[in-house]
């Protein structure tokens, strides 16, 4: 029996200033990760990460994430990830304060 | 300082220009993200954790106010008002946005700056002892050497894509503070028997997974040779180093795993080959290099008014007596400007800091400055008549904290707040630990100690030379502290010791306190350092001071 599916969403960097990206349900990309779409099975994963890597024009590096469903959407499990939700910690830079 | 001539202008121009058409068609989409990539890498643009990052090489360390002034510039125009000093004497912006990226190399190159193989397999950034040119024990000043090195160096066709990054440090001085055996090549002016000076050559250190001392290939090299011979090291390496995995691929391990003495019987054979070819040009043009690096017209001032604010002022003598270190004038000093305020993100200075440091350079410094790899800004040649006065200012400025080469001196790596490679967070716990050893007021009383930091196995933050090292490290999804002790990163180099188990982000700190309070009860006398206590008692009594439970444990076992 295949091993149980963790939960992923797709996310990447945005060309222009690098800011951390989310793929959405309707193939678009948002920079808060509540907006994302979770993708619950292992095929619509990976075919939600292929759309991505066709759309070198905007984004950079995509990659799944582990995530998890929360109370206003898909949230990080992963301390990395959650980082990347919000900025560096020694300053108040990035998603933070700009969301 | 080493002024551009022709040559160096229009190359830069044409290399940002180059890159400017490079951006523009990865926007376009001309471009895949695969074929840009090392494009963007060789112009020193890597993309991080939230952002893209920009690293400028400050050529072995040295700048002058006008190129200081323009780093403050490019960091309120195209970034957050701020840069980071890193260990490799560059200069990192957090924040660039990929279509102004070209302006910013434009603005570097209108003050004789870049930011070419700041990144990539090809031959990075030269590094030097940051007190080069003014340090009372100095040979002769290694600067025009790494100058020559940068210019040889610079897109050298045969170098451009090496099995891996390679660095070169370059000290003038027996006593290293250039961390020379834990580059590639590390270069160490020595004398001979007939008191000429040349070159121990030292290849295959380096730190990371694998950390290792470099070795001695050449006890003494003579200054004309430099170039033919290096070219003969790096070019036994492009052939011989191993390209089929990229954690092997390092020259400490393509010497490491053929030995010293192969390695070095091959670089004889290519050096035969290589020196007649080079047919003097270099002397020239080092020649030339020299006359720029010539000494500063050294002045005279009266000090009465320093040595009154000495004999008065005990902030001030703290401050002289921990920032400054001897100048081969006695009349002069060399003031290292601390980055490491307890609290402050190690190495970050604001632009105002930037500018006001280059007020300063121009002002009362001869308008030198250097970036030390330990991510502080050094004034070489002060002369000791205007130290209240720069002090007044830098205090003014938040600059003046007095804790060089001291426990809260830390040397930290950006981690997991900015870095795609890191495993956990380096900042906050330098900040941390700084924060509650000034709370303690200890650090005076502690001494020389130095604390170095990194995020990840690669090492930037040199955790394997420092007298305590921590290495952050994801253990099954939790940020964890590894502690290595004894490392040494100077002429009597010496790679830490694992101590044991780690710590989590809230243990690490009372773990560090625990550590500096058992070294306290254990020296012989206040100036026995941590490291010469270290090194008289071992690691057990340390490792005891770290982990008390087991200790006790132990204890339990043997009763």
């Amino acid at each position: 029996m295949s091993r149980k599916f963790t939960p992923k969403v797709v996310t990447a960097s945005d060309l222009l200033d690098g800011d951390t990206i989310w793929l959405t349900a309707d193939g678009g990309w948002t920079r808060d990760m509540c907006d994302a779409e979770l993708l619950e099975d292992e095929e619509r994963a990976n075919e939600r990460l292929a759309l991505a890597e066709s759309q070198a024009l905007r984004i950079v590096g995509p990659y799944l994430a582990n995530a998890q469903a929360g109370e206003n959407g898909p949230e990080p499990t992963h301390f990395r990830e959650t980082f990347r939700t919000r900025g560096p910690s020694n300053y108040a830079h990035g998603k933070q304060v700009e969301a | 300082m080493y002024s551009y001539n022709d040559f160096d202008k229009s190359f830069i121009k044409a290399r940002t220009a180059q890159f400017r058409a490079q951006v523009e068609r990865r926007i376009d989409g001309s471009l895949t993200e695969e074929e840009f990539r090392p494009l963007r890498l060789m112009n020193g643009l890597y993309l991080q954790l939230h952002a893209y990052m920009l690293r400028v090489a400050v050529p072995y360390g040295t700048l002058n106010s006008t190129q200081m002034r323009q780093l403050a510039y490019i960091a309120d125009r195209w970034d957050k008002g701020y840069g980071h000093f890193t260990t490799r004497q560059n200069i990192q912006y957090n924040w660039p946005k990929l279509p102004d990226v070209p302006d910013i190399l434009d603005a570097l190159a209108e003050v004789e700056m870049h930011a070419n193989q700041t990144s990539g397999n090809t031959i990075r950034n030269v590094t030097a002892d940051h007190f080069a040119g003014a340090a009372a024990d100095e040979i002769e000043d290694p600067r025009p050497y790494a100058e020559l090195i940068r210019q040889w160096s610079t897109d050298h066709p045969e170098f451009q894509f090496l099995g891996r990054k390679f660095k070169i440090a370059v000290s003038g001085s027996p006593h290293d503070r250039a961390v020379v055996k834990a580059h590639d090549i590390g270069l160490r002016m020595v004398k001979n028997d007939s008191g000429e000076a040349g070159f121990e050559v030292i290849v295959g250190g380096g730190l990371g997974r694998t950390p290792m001392e470099g070795k001695v290939i050449r006890a003494f090299l003579p200054k004309s040779d430099l170039l033919p011979y290096l070219e003969s090291v790096v070019s036994v390496y492009n052939l011989l180093g191993r390209r089929d995995n990229k954690y092997k691929a390092r020259i400490k391990i393509t010497v490491h795993e053929n030995g010293l003495d192969t390695y070095r019987d091959l670089v004889e054979q290519e050096f035969a080959l290589r020196r007649p070819l080079f047919e003097g040009v270099d002397q020239d043009l080092l020649a030339d290099i020299q006359k720029a690096f010539a000494a500063p017209y050294f002045t005279t001032a009266p000090k009465a008014a320093f040595e009154k604010a000495y004999a008065k002022d005990p902030v001030f003598r703290s401050f002289v007596d921990t920032n400054t270190a001897e100048h081969r004038n006695p009349d002069y000093t060399i003031l290292t400007v601390s980055l490491k305020k307890p609290g402050a993100t190690p190495g970050d200075a604001s632009s105002d800091q930037m500018r006001l440091l280059a007020d300063l350079a121009e002002e009362f410094a001869h308008d030198e400055l250097r970036v030390s790899h330990e991510q502080n800004i050094v004034f070489p040649h002060l002369h000791k008549a205007h130290l209240p006065e720069v002090f007044a200012r830098l205090r003014a400025a938040d600059l003046a904290t007095a804790n060089v080469g001291l426990i809260t001196d830390i040397i930290a790596c950006p981690g997991m707040d900015y870095c795609t490679l890191a495993t956990a967070r380096s900042i906050p716990i330098a900040q941390d630990i700084a924060t509650r050893f000034e709370e303690l007021k200890l650090e005076h009383e502690i001494g020389e100690l130095k604390i170095k930091i990194s995020g990840c196995i690669n090492a930037c933050g040199h955790h394997h030379v420092g007298h305590i090292g921590i290495l952050g490290l994801d253990r099954a999804g939790v940020e964890n502290y590894q502690i290595t002790l004894g490392g040494d990163g100077t002429e009597t180099f010496a790679i830490g010791e694992r101590a044991g188990p780690g710590f989590s982000d809230t243990e690490i700190v009372p773990a560090i306190e625990r550590l500096v309070q058992g070294y306290l009860e254990l020296r012989e006398s206040d100036d026995e350092t941590f490291l010469q206590a270290y090194r008289r008692l071992g690691a057990d009594p340390f490792k005891a001071a770290l982990y008390p439970d087991a200790a006790q444990k132990g204890r339990k076992h043997a009763a």
